[in-house]
């Protein structure tokens, strides 16, 4: 043990005694093997984030894995008796077990804005849609349990309608009317953010609250069909799909288009950015080869005035192992350097906040801290490079003969 | 107490085109803790490579070689090392210093190969070796900002700052002027003296050899004991003829 340490730290000592004469020289083609670490870590760590970015997006519309939707319509367009499925509804959900559910209907409902009426779009939901989507929200709060049974009732409203409400202090219960058959005041409870595209006004209500504005019949004759959302088990997805799909065709009968689908990203589960990624990471490793190649350039250019050096070493007790440890930690410690520089520029550049709000445009909440699997890759690519470089001058070392190296 | 003991030791090497060529035949040495040995022979005598199985960086051909009561040939590649490490010490005639280090990274190399607190206090055993042969203020001098004599001084102190119970010295002093050469011996003596090391030292330099206290001599090979070396001894038989043209006459009769 003690003898391990030592020699290992020994090593090191030597290494960096060696590095220090070439520096120069290891600068130079250290360059390379920096800039192609920071290049395959970046990719790494960008993709990272884009990756949250996108599936925060993906699950705010798709719902989180595995999200199943229902949707359950008449071919002759005449609408499926409301008390009917709700009935089904309910009995599948406690059938199966399923927490998780939540009705999504996608409607409009006309807003009075202090510059006159204008259309918002509006997802009417139940409460576990909140966290089926992984709502988040800049101020407020998801509706809670108690929401559905206030005399005036909640509405979530987005950053453009906030704006446009002049950003009312949530504490003092700002409240906003919404027209239509019965002209309600709903309070508005909390605050959601946009993508940098979306300008649209749009707010989220309970569905029940949809209800009592206008309904099913009429919202079924503006061709409004709610759709039905469950959140289930990724590993049960398929089983409950049929099943689902089997108990509702049963129970409707013919004449109905009866479908359930797995609707959540991980459905699709593509990565957007491979091809990408693959170019990048191509370039890259060509990069650290081409370093390499220099490290093992200097290490056999220096290798005569070495050959003396190391028999000088072995006479004086290095083992031919320690011989070669020490050569190969020279190309390992300069690589390591080099994978640090590289690490740290790639931090640099993946924590930008420009280039973060580039890719996220907006729709990322908060950003996920530089991804340590990123940093761990690029330093262990820049260890396996110098190893690869080290082998062969560590090859040579260990054959250079004590006596001819010593012989002048 | 016996370091060393050879008994009919040979050292053939196999040339390519030609006979087996015999460097070294028929040898028996013993040397002891504390002994002061001088070999002398002509140029090809193989000096150097007697050396080079004292120190454990060679094997014989033939016959047997004991370091410390342990045969050599029991030993593996490693243990070798390890031992040659910690019991001995090289003076070369080129000094051999490690180019772009300091005087005390140079000293301090054998130490890299130790363990323990002769590892870890490096440093400190370096410096002092350093300040007892006289370059406790050249500390971070470079190799090729020193002169001849102060090299061969910083590489007296990395011989010796192990503490080898064997310092094996080849031609120390045939890179250095006269005095410098006396006055690097001098020291060499000391300090050995001091560990109570034993001293083998190769040399042309009749001044040089009557430091020590045995005198051997060898001739294509063959080691024979001589008398202390004075004039006549060295010059009776087939004086080499660089002893007799350079070496002697240089020296005040
Ligand atoms: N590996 C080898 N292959 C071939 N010949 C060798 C080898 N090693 C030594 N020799 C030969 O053996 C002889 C003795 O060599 P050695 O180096 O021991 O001489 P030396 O007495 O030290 O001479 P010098 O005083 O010049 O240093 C020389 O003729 C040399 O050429
Ligand atoms: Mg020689």
């Amino acid at each position: 043990m003690n003898r391990l340490l030592s020699n290992v730290v020994g090593s090191f000592v030597e290494a960096w005694q060696e590095l220090r004469i070439h520096k120069t020289r290891v600068m130079l083609s250290l360059i390379g093997v920096a800039v192609a670490v920071c290049a395959i870590t970046t990719v790494v760590g960008l993709g990272a984030v884009a990756q949250q970015a996108l599936q925060e997006q993906n699950e705010q519309q798709g719902g989180r894995a595995a999200t199943l939707s229902l949707y359950v319509a008449k071919y002759d367009g005449t609408p499926v008796d409301a008390e009917v499925m709700e009935e089904l509804w309910t009995t599948t959900l406690d059938r199966y077990g399923i927490d998780y559910a939540s009705r999504v209907v996608n409607s409009s409902q006309t807003v009075q804005f202090a510059d006159g009426a204008v259309p918002v779009r509006v997802t009417a939901v139940d409460q576990p849609y909140g966290t089926m989507h992984r709502v988040r929200l800049t101020e407020g709060d998801w509706f809670g349990a108690t929401d559905a049974d206030r005399l005036a009732p909640a509405v979530l409203v987005n950053q453009v309608f906030y704006d446009r409400l002049g950003q009312p202090d949530l504490a003092t219960h700002p409240t906003t009317t919404l027209l239509g058959d019965r002209p309600t005041t709903a309070v508005i409870t909390g605050v959601y953010p946009v993508s940098t595209w979306d300008t649209e006004p749009a707010m989220y209500l309970l569905a029940d609250t949809l209800a009592g504005l206008s309904s099913p019949e009429q919202q079924a004759a503006n061709g409004v069909v709610p759709n039905y959302e469950m959140w289930v088990p990724a590993g049960l997805s398929e089983e409950l799909t049929k099943a689902i799909q089997r108990d509702f065709t049963a129970a409707i009968g013919s004449g109905t288009n009866v479908s359930v689908s797995r609707q959540d990203y991980a459905a699709f589960n593509e990565d957007p950015f491979g091809s990408i990624k693959l170019l990048v990471a191509g370039v890259a490793g060509l990069v650290l080869l081409l370093g390499a190649l220099g490290l093992v350039n200097i290490a056999l250019v220096t290798l005569k005035q070495r050959i003396r050096e190391i028999g000088v070493r072995r006479s004086f007790g290095a083992t031919a192992g320690r011989v070669f440890f020490s050569v190969m930690m020279e190309s390992i410690v300069a690589t390591l350097v080099a994978g640090v520089v590289g690490v740290i520029g790639a931090v640099l550049i993946v924590t930008n906040p420009m280039l973060q709000g580039f890719i996220s445009q907006g729709a990322v909440t908060d950003f996920p801290p530089f991804p340590v699997e990123a940093a761990i890759l690029g330093l262990v690519c820049a260890t396996v490079v110098g190893a690869l470089a080290g082998l062969l001058p560590a090859l040579v070392a260990v054959r250079v003969k004590v006596i001819d190296a010593i012989r002048y | 107490m016996t370091l060393l003991h050879l008994a009919g030791v040979t050292r053939t090497v196999q040339l390519i085109d030609a006979p087996p060529l015999t460097i070294l035949s028929g040898v028996d040495l013993d040397v002891a803790v504390g002994d002061r040995v001088s070999i002398v022979g002509r140029s090809g005598s193989g000096k150097s490579t007697l050396l080079n199985l004292l120190g454990l960086l060679d094997n014989p051909t033939t016959g047997d070689l004991e370091f410390d009561g342990r045969p050599v040939k029991s030993f593996s590649s490693a243990e070798r090392d390890r031992v040659r490490g910690r019991d001995v010490g090289f003076i070369f005639q080129q000094f051999n210093l490690l180019q772009g280090r300091t005087a005390l990274e140079n000293v301090m190399t054998p130490l890299l190969y130790a363990q323990g607190k002769q590892f870890w206090q490096r440093a400190r055993i370096a410096t002092e070796m350093l300040d007892r042969v006289g370059l406790g203020h050249r500390l971070g001098a470079m190799p090729d900002k020193l002169s001849g004599g102060e090299q061969q001084r910083v590489a007296i102190a990395r011989s010796l700052v192990r503490g080898p119970r064997l310092i094996l010295a080849d031609e120390p002093t045939g890179a250095l002027d006269l005095e410098t050469g006396a006055d690097v011996m001098a020291l060499l003596d000391e300090v050995a003296t001091g560990s109570g090391a034993a001293l083998i030292t190769i040399t042309h330099d009749p001044a040089i050899a009557a430091l020590a206290t045995r005198h051997l001599r060898l001739d294509h090979g063959v080691l024979t004991v001589v008398g202390a070396p004075d004039d006549s001894a060295l010059l009776g038989g087939d004086v080499p003829d660089d002893l007799r043209d350079d070496d002697l006459a240089a020296v005040p009769a």
